[in-house]
């Protein structure tokens, strides 16, 4: 491919937060549309990019015209071109869909908000699309401190979480890039494609499985695996909820994908599961983050946070999943990276509109609600069939796989984490439809009061957020063409030949 | 214990940048005033700049700029009388990083201060548990 699209997918929206936080100072009004046009110009190349990488495999782009080993390499291929595809595009629907929040919320900040909104889309986009582990660190770093910035623009310990959710990021992204230091070491390159070809001498090398150590710690702490949790229920919780929907979606998603490229694509998944024989102790590690994060949701009083909980479970699902070393358990967590950004940004959305609407999240809030916020209501359920992994949703399929490899690996106890959590998920959801729906009968309320009108919300947050639960069903009815086209052929060979009991 | 010394002095760049990444995470973690958390973070990515710099480093080599000479470009160039300028460079790129951690940072801190009145942590989990 002779064109510039994948340089263009990052300088597009680096150029329009530039040209954004100008037009804040010149015309306020400019900067919503000049944010939606960088947006979605970004998602346009990035749907572009994709198919043709399903038409005619891998890009490689090198920056400036420096071949690969020297300069900055680009390489995309289906995965993360799917994970380009999603991001560009979540991002895009959810500016769409949070116009209004964002106007009554921060009515003198709007530029600022969406030049920040685009860097955290440079962010994402670069991480999806490098083919370098050091500006995988910068772009990291950047998509990183805008979320600090974003997150803290909420009120309340908006800052305060901010600031903890920065020492802990902090320290993640330095793991990562000491990670990369001993692997610059031993090889002297920083090319992933080149790195994974110089590594398998070097593979009883200490100082290599430091490196490993070292990345996996650090992209744990971004991703908030279990034990490296504990900034994200604040940092989510307190943000405003346009971000929020934007960040809780995307950016645990594709720390998971990072993790993914460095296990299937730098390291290798031989010296990840045979050298290292990690995989049993990853495997129990995510078992404990579904159990914890489940239970954890359970003892949540507001809405928001519990979702935050449930972000804690579903990141063990994907780990796990990802660890079990079979073809059907790395499908099942490159799915569950697609479905999950979709379940948790509808999720994430219905609870923005309803805060537009009641401004208060507790759950003893909500009665009534599928009276007065029937559409909204319809669109959080679904998500919660889908998060629950009823049938027709795409949850289900992703589970489905992810049990299957359970099964051939011989993991019963993650399988047994994943039944649990997907019936504590049933009571979770249980109980916000049953608050929703009888909460008023409790408490012996009359009709016609005012829980009995119905303020549905504006149909500009309404559409964009049916067209994602509609995109539910969709992925799910589609899931087969998906994982035959898109994720087997990303499926390292090396998985095949894995015993499948260890 | 002799046995151990001939190790730290061969490769004391790392011992330092392993003690002074310790400093920083007990800051971090040990420190009550969110400045002060703030020096040890900071404290811990110089740490890491400082590891990345002294792995560049070469005894007896010099500064990898070729002279234009007469004869320049003529001869070969031997890697092993050049320092490798690329973990430098790379580091130019987290200084920027860890400088722009530390803006927005402080900037968090001012807005904290501004709402409640100190930077220490105990007083203010204690003025929201109060509220």
């Amino acid at each position: 491919m002779n064109d510039h699209t994948p340089a263009l997918l990052i300088i597009l929206p680096l150029l329009f937060a530039f040209l954004v936080s100008g037009m804040a100072w010149i015309k306020k009004g400019l900067c919503y549309p000049l944010a939606a046009g960088g947006s979605g110009l970004c998602a346009f190349f990035s749907i572009r990019l994709f198919a043709h990488v399903l038409e005619h495999g891998t890009v490689q782009y090198s920056l400036g015209g420096w071949e690969a080993p020297w300069g900055i390499g680009y390489h995309v291929d289906l995965l993360n071109g799917l994970v380009l595809v999603v991001v560009s595009v979540l991002a895009f629907i959810n500016m769409i869909a949070t116009r209004r929040a964002v106007a009554a919320q921060f009515p003198e900040k709007e530029g600022a908000f969406y030049a920040l909104y685009l860097l955290f889309i440079v962010g994402l986009v670069g991480i999806a699309a490098t083919g370098d582990l050091f500006n995988l660190y910068v772009l990291l770093e950047v998509a990183s401190l805008t979320s600090y910035g974003l997150i803290a623009l909420g009120g309340g310990r908006a800052p305060l979480s901010s600031l903890n959710y920065l020492y802990m990021g902090t320290i993640g992204g330095c793991f990562y890039l000491l990670g990369v230091g001993y692997l610059y070491i031993m090889t002297g390159s920083l090319n992933m494609a080149d790195v994974a070809s110089l590594l398998p001498p070097l593979y009883g090398s200490s100082a290599i499985w430091v490196a490993f150590t070292f990345c996996m710690v650090g992209v744990g702490v971004k991703m908030a695996f279990f034990p490296l949790h504990v900034w994200l229920p604040n940092a989510y919780t307190y943000a405003p909820s346009a971000v929020s929907s934007l960040i809780a979606p995307l950016m645990t998603k594709v720390m998971v994908y990072v993790m993914i490229r460095l296990m299937i694509s730098v390291f290798c998944v031989d010296f990840a599961f045979s050298v290292l024989d990690l995989g049993n102790a990853m495997v129990w590690l995510s078992i404990l983050a579904i159990v914890m994060g489940a239970a954890l949701a359970l003892a949540q009083k507001n809405l928001k946070r519990m979702f935050c909980y449930i972000i804690v479970s579903e990141i063990g699902y994907m780990v796990g999943g990802a660890w079990l070393g079979n073809p059907a358990g790395m499908t099942g967590a490159i799915l569950h990276i697609l479905n999950d950004a979709l379940m948790t940004i509808c999720l994430f959305l219905a609870a923005g509109t309803i805060h537009y609407r009641i401004n208060n999240l507790d759950l003893d809030q909500l009665q009534g609600m599928f009276r007065r916020m029937p559409v909204t209501m319809a669109c959080l359920v679904a998500a919660g069939l889908s998060i629950i992994g009823v049938p027709p949703t795409c949850g289900f399929f992703s589970k489905w796989y992810l049990i299957t490899g359970a099964l051939q690996a011989g993991q019963y106890g993650f399988m047994a984490a994943l039944l649990f959590s997907s019936l504590v998920n049933v009571i979770l959801f249980f109980r916000v439809i049953e608050i929703g729906y009888y909460g008023d009968f409790h408490h012996g309320r009359v009709h016609g009061s005012a829980l009995e009108t119905r303020t549905e919300a504006p149909a500009a947050m309404l559409v964009p957020l049916l067209i994602l639960s509609a995109g539910l069903v969709v992925m799910g009815v589609f899931t087969g063409t998906i994982v035959t086209s898109v994720i087997d052929p990303v499926l390292p060979a090396a998985l095949g030949r894995q015993p499948l009991c260890p | 214990m002799s046995e151990l010394i001939p190790v730290i002095v061969a490769k004391y760049n790392y011992w330092l940048y392993i003690v002074l990444m310790m400093i920083g995470l007990y800051a971090m973690i040990a420190k009550n005033n969110l400045v002060k958390k703030l020096v040890g973070m900071n404290i811990f990515q110089t740490s890491i700049i400082l590891f990345y710099v002294s792995i560049g480093c070469k005894k007896g080599a010099t500064i990898p700029i070729i002279h234009h000479g007469i004869h320049a470009g003529q001869h070969a160039v031997d890697p092993a009388h050049y320092v490798n300028p690329l973990p430098h460079v790379l580091m130019l790129t987290a200084i920027v990083v860890s400088v722009s951690t530390l803006g927005v940072a402080l900037a968090l801190a001012i807005k904290i201060y501004n709402r409640y009145k100190t930077l220490e942590e105990d007083e203010i989990l204690a003025r929201l548990r109060a509220q």
